[in-house]
């Protein structure tokens, strides 16, 4: 019979860390799962069978089904103005269609609830996710759009479609990819925010979670929220995967494609069509910033408190480095076993950590509350307990980076250090991660982005005394000091826009540009 | 001096069978070509040497010592075997010294004496040790390669075609550079290929491989002149292969009666000649054909000839070249090698 060798299987040590990120990756599901079981059925019934339930359910549908095709309509439209049109200054535009993510979710409504007090509910909810989300779908659609082979549109023009015929039924078919990725990571984040909202007030699940855990802490209410919040979620990721569609996107054939012919718009729609950026731009970019700018002036030089500031800024730099290395470390494992030994159990742990990583991070903190008080209450409110909540919620973004570079080293370079004496471990490190440091780094630079810019896990988990930037900002604008929120507002702008360039430069690279 | 010895060796990746049941020895300090097309599974054999992969079943041993079988599995780092891949695979993130210097300990006494040496064997000019390898020309980041490679005294020397991304006159160069640093130091020596030139003039044993067996192993002359099966004659050159009938060392066919190298068999076979083999008479004698073709190559051109009801390939120089249509005599020369009656 013959037996099976060991010699092309990874080293156990990988698989086994891998195996662990991906069990820690469950915790979070599994927690949930656990209090909704052991709570009595009737309990629950009671508790999801209510005029409140059904108010949170309405919103969270409404927010949903408006906010999605908004920013689609939006994102289509402007990648398509600044990809495929003359408009004047269309580079401009791009970059500055992008800009808007480095702007926290929460600080775009609180410069709306400041311009416009009155702003609250269902309409100032939609209006300000479209401003804040909409670069989510802009940036793979424009994307995608530079990378279409223009011979199919040329095929169809001589076919006789016009060119609008074309757009319908050439290039938006083309779009789909992007589209429901970018529909997938707007829904997820709509779920999940929670600053944007509690401070225009609309009630969503994930905000009806935070004040139900201030309330009654680590009450049964607050998890059963948490089990319908999650479950809106895995409905989102299904609805995605399974619209994806199997058929085949890339450019067929070989030789290279020609460069795409930009449409000429006559200047009177030249002048129509900037409109849309340029209202896009005074919205979602003009808004915060002078709102941010005016609390700036109105503050003065007293809102920069350094005994406030500084401290908020040394944790952020502290909490958001030491969230990103770990992340990045414990994304190593999957990401070098995914790219040289695919296969089932490979599939199986990346899909723990990607469902994990869209479940709100309301829902994450949620969990290891209730674990840490149940199981290990000394790792309560620690350091630990924070940093293994920002490992589950952001370990794709250093995954993806990580994944595509070891992708890029090529499997020969580890086989020859391996000849040259070197065991798996040590080629892995002496060369294939050498090479994808660059994409390490850039994995790491998202994780810490989103650190720099968290609020929710980071309010249920830190530390009592710890104040990030987030937290604080959240704090002063609680108690509607909009001035002294201001500077920390700015600072995270400040901290964002390198990423925000970084995930634009990398969005025109990957058409080798 | 090192002896590697391959008994039985099979390895399948799923449904697929890459290699089944291969027997090969390899002589110390000689030079064994592997030649087949792709997908034949020379590389998979190759990657079993190398210590990559594992055998299902079999054994692989060097110098007597077993490398893999049933109950052992020696991994590649620790085997000692040179490895040269496709491209030369230089470390992109490391200059030409830290490259060649990879294998070695870094504490050893003399460590940059031996990567200047190393230097000097491959014929590369020391000043090169601080360039990067995208600052090198394809034969010399081969050559820096073979430096890294030799740096650790290996047993064994594994190439995966290693010349085929050169352009044709570097390649030959390279090669015979490659095969003389070799040869130099003793070290044994495994090129796989799939260019059966390339493995006729490198190697003192070819071995060709087919849908995952190693169909013939012999000295490049024998395989050449004597391959077993059509298949093999027409993978390793151009061939003339003819049904005949055989009758005490000598063989009737459409060239009419052409002694062949198997004076034991009888009776209906087919027997192969190289076209070098048959050349134009000058006086008239042997068999007449029409020539249908000519393709001009330069110092010798290939002319297609009707004899009888078959087309056959032959080679002339340029003084003999007929014209189209013309009628010529052809006789063989030298004998022509039956070919194994299991075809």
């Amino acid at each position: 019979m013959p037996r099976i060798h060991t010699a092309n299987r990874p080293p156990r040590w990988i698989v086994s860390a891998a195996v662990l990120v991906a069990a820690l990756a469950i915790l979070p599901l599994a927690s949930i799962v656990d209090v909704t079981v052991e709570t009595p059925w009737s309990t629950i019934v009671a508790m999801i069978v209510r005029p409140r339930v059904g108010e949170l359910l309405t919103n969270t549908i409404l927010l949903v089904a408006l906010t999605i095709p908004l920013c689609t309509i939006l994102g289509v439209g402007l990648a398509w103005l600044t990809e495929r049109t003359d408009l004047p200054a269309r580079r401009v535009w791009a970059v500055l269609m992008t800009a808007p993510l480095a702007v926290p979710a929460f600080v775009h409504s609180y410069a709306w609830v400041s311009l416009v007090p009155s702003m609250h509910g269902l309409f100032g909810g939609v209006l300000v996710s479209v401003l804040a989300y909409s670069p989510f779908l802009y940036l793979p659609v424009a994307a995608t759009l530079r990378r279409l082979d223009p011979a199919i549109e040329d095929v169809a023009a001589s076919l006789g479609l016009t060119p609008w015929q074309i757009f319908m039924r050439v290039v938006l078919p083309q779009l789909r990819l992007p589209i429901w990725g970018g529909a997938l990571l707007v829904g997820l984040h709509l779920l999940a925010e929670y600053g944007l909202y509690a401070l225009i007030r609309f009630d969503t699940f994930t905000t009806a979670i935070f004040d139900q855990f201030q309330s009654t802490f680590n009450g049964p209410a607050a998890y059963t929220l948490a089990g319908i919040l999650v479950l809106c979620c895995l409905l989102l990721l299904a609805v995605e995967a399974g619209t994806r569609g199997g058929a085949r996107y890339a450019r067929l054939g070989t030789g290279s494609a020609r460069t795409l012919r930009l449409r000429r718009l006559s200047r009177m729609t030249a002048l129509i069509c900037s409109l849309l950026p340029i209202a896009t731009c005074i919205l979602a970019l003009g808004v915060p910033l002078t709102t941010l700018a005016r609390w700036l002036i109105i503050g003065g030089a007293e809102v920069w408190h350094a005994d406030d500031l500084a401290p908020a800024f040394s944790q952020t730099l502290i909490y958001a480095a030491m969230g990103a290395l770990i992340t990045t470390l414990a994304a190593i494992p999957i990401a070098w076993l995914s790219i040289r030994h695919p296969g089932k159990l490979v599939r199986v742990i990346e899909a723990c950590d990607y469902v994990t990583s869209s479940l709100p991070g309301i829902v994450v903190a949620l969990a290891l509350v209730s674990l840490t008080v149940r199981f290990a209450y000394p790792l309560y409110q620690t350091m630990a307990t924070v940093m293994l909540a920002y490992l589950l919620m952001f370990l794709p973004r250093a995954l993806v980076s990580l994944r595509a570079s070891i992708a890029q080293a090529p499997v020969e370079l580890e086989n020859v250090a391996r000849s040259l004496g070197r065991s798996p471990a040590q080629a892995l490190w002496a060369v294939t991660l050498r090479l994808a440091a660059p994409g390490a780094a850039a994995g790491g630079a998202l994780v810490f982005l989103a650190i720099v810019n968290e609020l929710t896990a980071t309010l249920l988990l830190a530390p009592n005394g710890t104040r990030t930037l987030a937290t604080g900002f959240w704090a002063l604008t609680s108690e509607i000091d909009y001035a002294a929120a201001a500077p920390y507002a700015l600072i995270m702008i400040l901290l964002s826009l390198p990423l925000t360039w970084l995930l634009y430069y990398q969005s025109q690279r990957s058409l080798g540009r | 001096m090192s002896t590697l010895d391959l008994r039985s060796v099979s390895k399948s990746y799923g449904a697929v069978l890459a290699i089944d049941r291969v027997d090969l020895k390899v002589a110390a300090g000689s030079r064994t070509a592997i030649v087949g097309a792709s997908g034949s599974g020379k590389t998979t054999l190759l990657r079993l040497i190398a210590g990559f992969e594992a055998p299902d079943t079999g054994a692989v041993a060097l110098n007597g010592k077993t490398l893999a079988d049933q109950n052992v599995f020696v991994p590649a780092h620790h085997r000692h075997i040179g490895y040269l891949p496709q491209d030369g695979a230089l470390f992109p993130h490391l200059s030409v010294e830290r490259n060649i210097g990879f294998g070695l300990a870094r504490d050893i006494p003399g460590r940059d004496a031996r990567i200047a040496e190393l230097m000097d064997l491959v014929a590369l000019d020391r000043t090169m040790l601080k360039r990067w390898p995208h600052e090198l020309s394809g034969g010399q980041q081969q050559r820096v390669a073979l430096a890294r490679a030799m740096a650790q005294r290996p047993q064994l020397m594994l190439l995966d075609e290693p010349f085929s991304a050169l352009d044709t006159g570097l390649r030959a160069a390279t090669r015979k550079a490659v095969a003389k640093v070799l040869s130099e130091s003793g070290i044994t020596t495994i090129l796989v290929t799939h260019d059966q030139a390339e493995a006729l003039s490198f190697a003192d044993q070819v071995g060709v491989m087919r849908n995952a067996r190693l169909v013939q192993v012999g000295s490049p002359a024998e395989l050449y002149a004597r391959p077993r099966d059509p298949a093999t004659a027409e993978f390793l050159g151009e061939a003339i292969i003819l049904p005949a009938t055989l009758n005490a060392g000598w063989a009737d066919c459409c060239l009419g009666r052409v002694a062949v190298d198997d004076a034991t068999r009888s009776g209906p076979a087919q027997i192969m000649l190289r076209p070098e083999q048959l050349q134009i008479s000058a006086d008239g004698t042997g068999c007449p054909g029409i020539v249908t073709d000519i393709d001009f190559g330069g110092s010798s051109s290939a002319l297609t000839i009707q004899i009888a009801e078959r087309v056959i390939l032959a080679r002339c120089t340029n003084a003999q070249m007929p014209t189209v249509g013309a009628t010529i005599t052809m006789a063989p020369t030298g004998l022509a090698h039956v070919l194994d009656e299991r075809i």
